[in-house]
């Protein structure tokens, strides 16, 4: 167990330095640090508790997908017997989570059928390719009644494409924010997760998240006023929309459904949408001629091909901006807007028209994302856990070095030395990973410094009894190591199964906790069984000592 | 020259762990029981991770806080259930507010408001919201995780020692969580993500001792085959003693830096490792995982699947390991 080959201590040695050195990097100043190969510029990362910012999980809407589903599915109905040239006794219609149409019994039942089963196909998705399942279940209820659900599966597969979808756009709203390296992810099936370092106050941006930005242009309908409408029931073509009141947070859509609006006045717009917000190449934020905020905008070529020929057709007729269901504004056509450019205007402040600005250049959300869970902190309170995560580390590292120096003496001193080269590679390790340090990730090392010293205690106090036992001291430290080992091993791997389970299940700071632990774990391995080792066994060489000095 | 050194627990010490059983088991039943009761009566003191809600970290910008005020304010708004907590300084305020009925939009409404009531006054340091959904998420992966720790562990103890070990590691592993449960109703700490942390790793530790003693115990079961059960449990316990008490004093310092020091954010997670480490899992792996072995009848498989296995290998160790008793029938 003493024996080293010179080759072995070499890379103990060797080992031990370089993974230390993977955390230089943290504590040399950065500009220096730029001047590096790529490969060595490696850090610590610090966890947004430690470091300040903004933790926003979004959630997709699955009942608007559900719904987008629906509506495309009807649709899909009607054109496929429409084109069979077959005749419905009752229109198709969306009820619960399917589409229900019922069919003339009959002859034309079977093709029919035929026809509307043929609107169910397999499922195939980039991970497995095609799944064997198929996107609707098809069904008879008998009376000539047929139902289309989409299958689970189906929805599950939309909802995944939908969230593939947002992500780039969401990244160009927090980036249109100007905010400092964001990450954005995918976490699940439905959700996405924006951490935002630095950002203290993340309202503005939970506002832009929050809207699904959604712009069409459509013309007014002028036939009746909204109040004759509701009367006598509102025409086909044509919906009832509200004008956004006083927009603060701008997440208000929902409190306002139609037709009570409760801020704005009723507007009887139609259906059809002439232009929309997938054809803008530009959006900035300005200046009316009254000086008011608004919101410039520029068409690609077919946008602007579009919105000149409706605003040549339509002169004299109020035009409505619509934006997520709410009618920002309905300027009457002056004049035929050929340039492919045009303003929205409203009751904006400068911020809000910004905001605007940001969301119609990164484009629409396929879906409506909800913020469910939201975690800030802010920069004070970020530096004081350092300051104080710090503080409690000196102060339990120098009370463990000093209680094994007492009790260990010359042994306790090699522990310690140990203990040294055991936190320089966990923080080696860790910006080798660019992990996160947590609060709870600093506990995890304080709390290692603690277990790390265990692996000397076990291996010394095995010693001490083997001397008790008559062994002489080279014997008994030999005795001493070979026997701990299995125990620390045996011990650690209890713990490590403890982390592991922590590190799935864990999210954020307690991820970070698992982080350090597990790694704080390896490398109390690594240095118990190589670097304690060969550290004693060099002094058994130089001292041959004839008693075992604890 | 020798330096004197600390010895904590002096050599060959040989107290009588497996008698004392009959004191410490009771006091363990005593103490569990009241530890469910506890757990029962008073419950959890759920942090808004696993109740949903909204809690935020204000500091005054003008000196101390005024409670009373704040709380007139908040009460003001009505928001249904809110406490508000002095949390370190006498200007830091800790606000938490029930989950608000109406859904996921509605708990990210509820800040606003208090936003808008206190204005300018406060320095937001720690706003959290977490809504209905991911709450309920998290609770039930906690404790799966929880279960999911215990099971891999018991595996890993099966498949490295016997069943009987595992079983008594797991009897150990269950006392040490239902006590610090009880901990955790009595003190009404707050029960949160990192109250999870802290339960898997004082789970993680406690066993670490039990498997430092277990391992121990199977050592002299290999070497001494006749040596009677009760003796051989306490020679294994008092010969690893003093590594025990050293390591959890190593441990302890650690933990009393970081709950002393850490700031109040680990607080809760400091406290009760310091608890299940230092207090339940020492007195565990010595007065209960190890004599429970004695019920659990490990000797009588081990002799026969053990026959020749392992024959003891330096002359000079068997007998000497506790002279005081064991020298005549330790020497095969």
């Amino acid at each position: 167990m003493l024996y080293f080959a010179r080759w072995k201590a070499v890379a103990i040695l060797l080992t031990a330095g370089i993974v230390c050195s993977f955390a230089i990097p943290n504590f040399v100043s950065a500009e220096r640090v730029k001047g590096w190969p790529e490969w060595a510029q490696r850090y610590v990362v610090l966890g947004l508790d430690l470091q300040g910012g903004s933790h926003i999980l979004l959630e997709v809407d699955k009942s608007d997908i559900v719904k987008q589903r629906l509506d495309t599915l009807r649709g899909d109905v009607i054109k496929t017997l429409r084109d069979a040239k077959i005749v419905w006794a009752n229109a198709p219609v969306i009820r619960g989570n399917g589409v229900e149409v019922r069919l003339r019994e009959g002859p034309t039942y079977d093709t029919a059928l035929a026809k509307l089963r043929e609107l169910s196909q397999p499922i195939s998705n980039n991970i497995v390719g095609i799944t064997g399942q198929k996107t609707l279940d098809v069904t008879e209820a008998g009376g000539g009644l047929v139902r289309l659900a989409p299958t689970e599966a189906s929805m599950t597969e939309r909802i995944r494409q939908t969230v593939d979808q947002a992500i780039p756009i969401i990244e160009k709203r927090v980036n249109g924010l100007g905010l400092v390296e964001p990450t954005i992810q995918r976490q699940g099936i439905d959700r996405i997760l924006v951490q935002v370092p630095g950002l203290g106050d993340p309202r503005q941006l939970i506002d832009l998240l929050g809207r699904t930005a959604k712009l069409e242009f459509r013309l007014v309908n002028q036939t009746m006023s909204p109040q004759q409408a509701l009367q006598s029931g509102v025409p086909q073509d044509s919906e009832i929309l509200c004008e956004a009141r006083e927009r603060n947070t701008g997440t208000d859509a929902s409190a306002m459904k139609p037709p009570e609006c409760t801020g704005g006045t009723p507007i009887l717009v139609y259906k059809q949408i002439m232009v929309e917000g997938a054809d803008l190449t530009d959006a900035r934020a300005s200046f009316d001629q009254n000086g008011r905020p608004d919101v410039e905008f520029t068409f690609n070529a077919s946008g602007a091909r579009k919105f000149g020929q409706v605003t040549q057709d339509n002169l004299g007729r109020p035009f409505a901006i619509v934006l997520d269901g709410e009618v920002m504004s309905a300027p009457t056509i002056q004049s035929a807007i050929l340039g492919g450019r045009g303003q929205i205007t409203g009751n904006f402040s400068i911020e809000q028209a910004k905001n605007l600005a940001i969301v119609l250049r990164a484009g629409a959300l396929p879906a409506k994302l909800t913020p469910i869970e939201q975690r800030v902190v802010g920069p004070g309170l970020g530096q004081d856990s350092i300051a104080k995560g710090k503080y409690a580390s000196y102060v339990g590292a120098a009370l463990v070095v000093l209680f094994m120096l007492v009790t260990y003496g010359l042994f306790g001193l090699f522990a310690n030395v140990a203990v040294v080269i055991n936190v320089g590679m966990i923080f080696g390790i860790l910006s080798l990973l660019n992990a996160t340090l947590t609060l709870p990730g600093i506990a995890g090392i304080v709390l290692t410094v603690g277990i790390a010293v265990d692996s000397n205690v076990l291996i010394y106090e095995r010693i001490r009894e083997e001397v008790r036992n008559g062994r002489t001291a080279i014997a008994a430290i030999d005795a001493g190591f070979t026997r701990a080992l299995a125990t620390i091993l045996d011990s650690n791997i209890t713990t490590f199964i403890a982390a592991a389970v922590l590190f799935f299940i864990g999210t954020g700071p307690v991820k970070g906790f698992a982080v350090t632990l597990g790694i704080g774990i390896l490398t109390t391995l690594f240095t118990a069984f190589t670097l304690t080792r060969l550290i004693v066994a060099y002094w058994v060489r130089a001292i041959r000592p004839q008693y075992v000095p604890i | 020259m020798r330096i004197p050194l600390l010895r904590i627990v002096p050599d060959n010490t040989s107290f009588d762990f497996i008698r004392f059983r009959r004191i410490s088991f009771p006091i363990s039943a005593v103490m569990s029981i009241l530890a469910i009761t506890l757990y029962f009566t008073h419950g959890l003191n759920f942090g808004i991770d696993f109740k949903g809600g909204t809690l935020i970290e204000v500091r005054e910008k003008s000196g101390p806080a005024n409670l009373a005020q704040m709380r007139s304010t908040i009460e003001g708004l009505h928001l249904g259930d809110f406490q508000l907590q002095q949390f370190g300084g006498p200007d830091e305020v800790l606000i938490r507010i029930a989950e608000q009925p109406g859904g996921e939009k509605e708990q990210q409404a509820a800040v606003e408001k208090v936003r808008q009531a206190f204005g300018d006054a406060l320095d937001y340091r720690r706003v959290e919201v977490v809504g209905p959904r991911v709450s309920g998420e998290l609770l039930y992966t906690g404790i799966l995780g929880m279960f999911a720790a215990i099971g891999a562990i018991l595996c890993y103890l099966w498949f490295r020692f016997e069943w009987q070990f595992a079983l008594g590691a797991m009897i150990a592993n269950v006392h040490d969580i239902v006590l610090t449960l009880g901990f955790m109703s009595l003190t009404q700490i707050d029960f949160d993500l990192t109250s999870i942390a802290a339960l898997l790793t004082i789970l993680g530790y406690s066993l670490n001792d039990t498997v430092v003693i277990y391992d121990r115990i199977r050592e002299m079961l290999r070497r001494y085959k006749k040596m009677p059960m009760t003796e051989l449990l306490n020679v294994s316990i008092n010969s690893t003693l003093s590594r025990s008490v050293i390591t959890h004093v190593t441990v302890a310092m650690s933990l009393l830096a970081l709950l002393l020091f850490g700031g109040q954010a680990i607080h809760s997670f400091t406290a009760t490792m310091m608890f299940g480490v230092v207090l339940v899992g020492t007195y565990t792996s010595v007065f209960i995982a190890s004599p429970i072995l004695i019920y659990l009848g490990v000797r009588t498989t081990r002799a026969l699947a053990q026959d020749e296995a392992d024959a003891p290998e330096a002359p000079n160790t068997p007998a000497a390991r506790s002279p005081a008793r064991t020298p005549s029938r330790a020497r095969r």
